[in-house]
């Protein structure tokens, strides 16, 4: 399992409500029930990504978030999870406002804009950076609204979302050494775990 | 088709129906009660030790028991849900014992109005009692008692169908594992209600009706019933898959000025075949019940008109699948199906197939439909035996 779920794995407490949104092949939420008891729903809008749901039999239901959430009622989970997906919405702030009066508390995974590589790459190649974790050009890409760690801690503090938890993760062993020292540089991922 | 060995490699093959006669007495919604009643219904596939990989196909609008396979190697088509039922689809036949009935009330050998009332030795007629989809769902229950199927591995419906093995879910929670529910809805839209009261009156104003006790009279009102599915033809198919279907085009006439021949659209000649195939084989009092029992339903009503307070007795786990183009039971009452099963903490699973085909897309082959419904039914059966609820 990717790094990044392998961190919401474990912060999420045993039998807890969780949405997962943009919930892709469901391998968190069947983990999370096998192991933890966990009871909830993955919300996804790609047919490949809810077969492999339904093959698991992770329950999962087809919708679009870039619409909202407005069919859940207020803390109707304990958590809910967006886990590289932020950066596809339409609205991201909205988005997490959203979590935050659906669930209780909120863990977002997204993809760190400021890490070397894309600095490195825009600044030296004058192109938009297309990589393992990038791997779209920017006229097919699903992520519209990218950004760093630094810009959502900004976007933290301008909405009093309260970070409980962050961490950063790096899938190359270069960079997961230097990530703690100066994380926005060296991460490639960013965990934040936040409620209001 | 000659033989057996002409038929598809994916079917049941041959079916023979069979029919049950359950003693009464049999209390329905409408406090009326019948002294008895006959059922007929056909099996597919085999009972397992443990009478746990049973199936129940509920009954759509005019759907009967026969849901799959063949009658006869004479026979121009298979039952009316043969893409969905057989050796290697969706419901396999491999894995699983499939019940399909025609419902209380119907007009392919269960009792229903053109059967005789035992107490007047004449037809039913007008006379018979009013149905709800609990009638049936109580009724299909007895059936489950005969087989020995205490617990159905799922009960799966289309449409009306899929109310039924909604209402399954609350009224006997202990009694399925699984409930699928296609192009359904919680309850009719005002438009829905419409059209159904449209197609009622196009039968009752047909002069052969005779106030419903056409068998007696000998008059049967065909043209009213062929209005009728006609009516009902239209709402299940799409404007764009009538168009893909048709277009403009003509079977007979020209637009050519000067010549006085009406002109006559394929899409007519169409929709008068469908409508005539139909009112030779459907009884226009079991279609004016049928249509009367979906108008009435309402998954909710004495749940306070709520649909979680409803869905938090279920004890299943639920698969729901809608249509893009299908507005008959559009996408958006799926949703407000899987809204309410999300509020009440049951687990479902909801997908949203893109189709041009409209309300009978449940019916018709399409490549997403059957990969989801396959993958849902595949995990059915491997839980089977260990019969756990979540």
């Amino acid at each position: 399992m990717r790094k990044d779920l392998d961190i919401i794995y474990n912060w999420i407490p045993e039998k807890s409500r969780v949405l997962d949104l943009g919930c892709g092949d469901g391998a968190l939420l069947q983990r999370l029930s096998r192991h933890k008891n966990v009871s909830g729903y993955g919300l996804e809008i790609d047919p490949a990504e809810i077969q492999k749901c339904i093959e698991r039999g992770v329950s999962v239901v087809e919708q679009n978030l870039d619409k909202g959430l407005a069919n859940f009622a207020d803390h109707s989970f304990d958590t809910v999870v967006m886990s590289q997906a932020l950066q596809t919405l339409r609205f991201p702030h909205l988005a997490v406002e959203e979590m935050l009066r659906v669930g209780r508390e909120c863990i977002i995974t997204f993809p760190n804009f400021g890490q070397w590589k894309a600095r490195w790459h825009l600044a030296f190649s004058g192109r938009m950076p297309v990589s393992d974790l990038l791997p779209y050009e920017w006229y097919d890409t699903p992520n519209i609204h990218f950004c760093t760690f630094r810009d959502f801690e900004v976007l933290c503090r301008q909405h009093n979302w309260q970070i409980l938890h962050r961490q950063v993760v790096s899938e190359s062993k270069v960079s997961a050494a230097l990530k703690d020292f100066l994380p926005n540089l060296f991460g490639e991922t960013a965990i934040y775990h936040l409620t209001r | 088709m000659g033989n057996t060995a002409d038929l598809p490699a994916n079917s049941v093959g041959i079916v023979e129906p069979k029919s049950h006669t359950f003693p009464g007495p049999f209390k329905l919604a409408c406090g009326r009660v019948l002294d008895e009643y006959t059922l007929r219904y056909e099996t597919y596939g085999t009972l397992n030790a443990d009478r746990s990989n049973g199936v129940l196909i509920c009954h759509a609008l005019s759907g009967h028991h026969h849901a799959a396979g063949y009658h006869s190697t004479s026979d121009k088509r298979p039952g009316w849900w043969d893409h969905y039922i057989g050796p290697g689809k969706p419901i396999d036949t491999n894995k699983f014992f499939v019940v399909a009935l025609n419902n209380l009330g119907g007009c392919h050998g269960s009792t229903g109005p053109a059967s005789i009332n035992p107490q007047t030795g004449r037809p039913w007629g007008p006379d018979f009692p009013p149905l709800r989809a609990r009638d049936w769902v109580h009724s299909q229950a007895q059936l489950a008692d005969l087989l020995g199927i205490e617990c159905w591995a799922a009960v799966v419906g289309g449409s009306l169908g899929g109310m039924q093995a909604m209402r399954w879910s609350l009224e006997y929670p202990q009694r399925l594992r699984h409930c699928v529910v296609i192009a359904s809805a919680m309850k009719l839209s005002a438009q829905n209600i419409a059209f159904n009261e449209t197609a009622r009156q196009a039968i009752t104003s047909d002069p052969n009706f005779s106030d419903g006790r056409y068998l007696e009279n000998n008059t049967l009102p065909r043209d009213g019933l062929a209005v009728a599915r006609m009516i009902g033809h239209i709402t299940y198919l799409s404007d764009d898959g009538l168009g893909k279907k048709f277009g403009r085009e003509l079977r007979s006439g020209t637009f050519e000025q000067g010549v006085e021949e009406l002109v006559e659209f394929q899409v007519q000649s169409y929709l008068r075949y469908q409508g005539d195939s139909f009112s030779g084989s459907f009884d226009p009092n079991t279609y004016i019940l049928m249509t009367r029992a979906l108008d009435y339903f309402d998954l909710a009503r004495e749940y306070d008109n709520d649909p979680v307070k409803a869905f938090s007795h279920a004890r299943c786990k639920f698969l729901l699948v809608s249509f893009t183009s299908d507005w008959r039971f559009a996408p958006e009452r799926s949703r407000e199906i899987v809204d309410a099963l999300m509020h009440a903490n049951v687990p479902v699973s909801y997908a949203e197939v893109e189709s041009p085909m409209g309300h009978d897309a449940f019916l018709l082959p399409n490549e997403r439909y059957e990969k989801i419904f396959s993958a849902y039914m595949d995990n059915v059966a491997k839980e089977g035996q260990s019969g756990v609820l979540s």
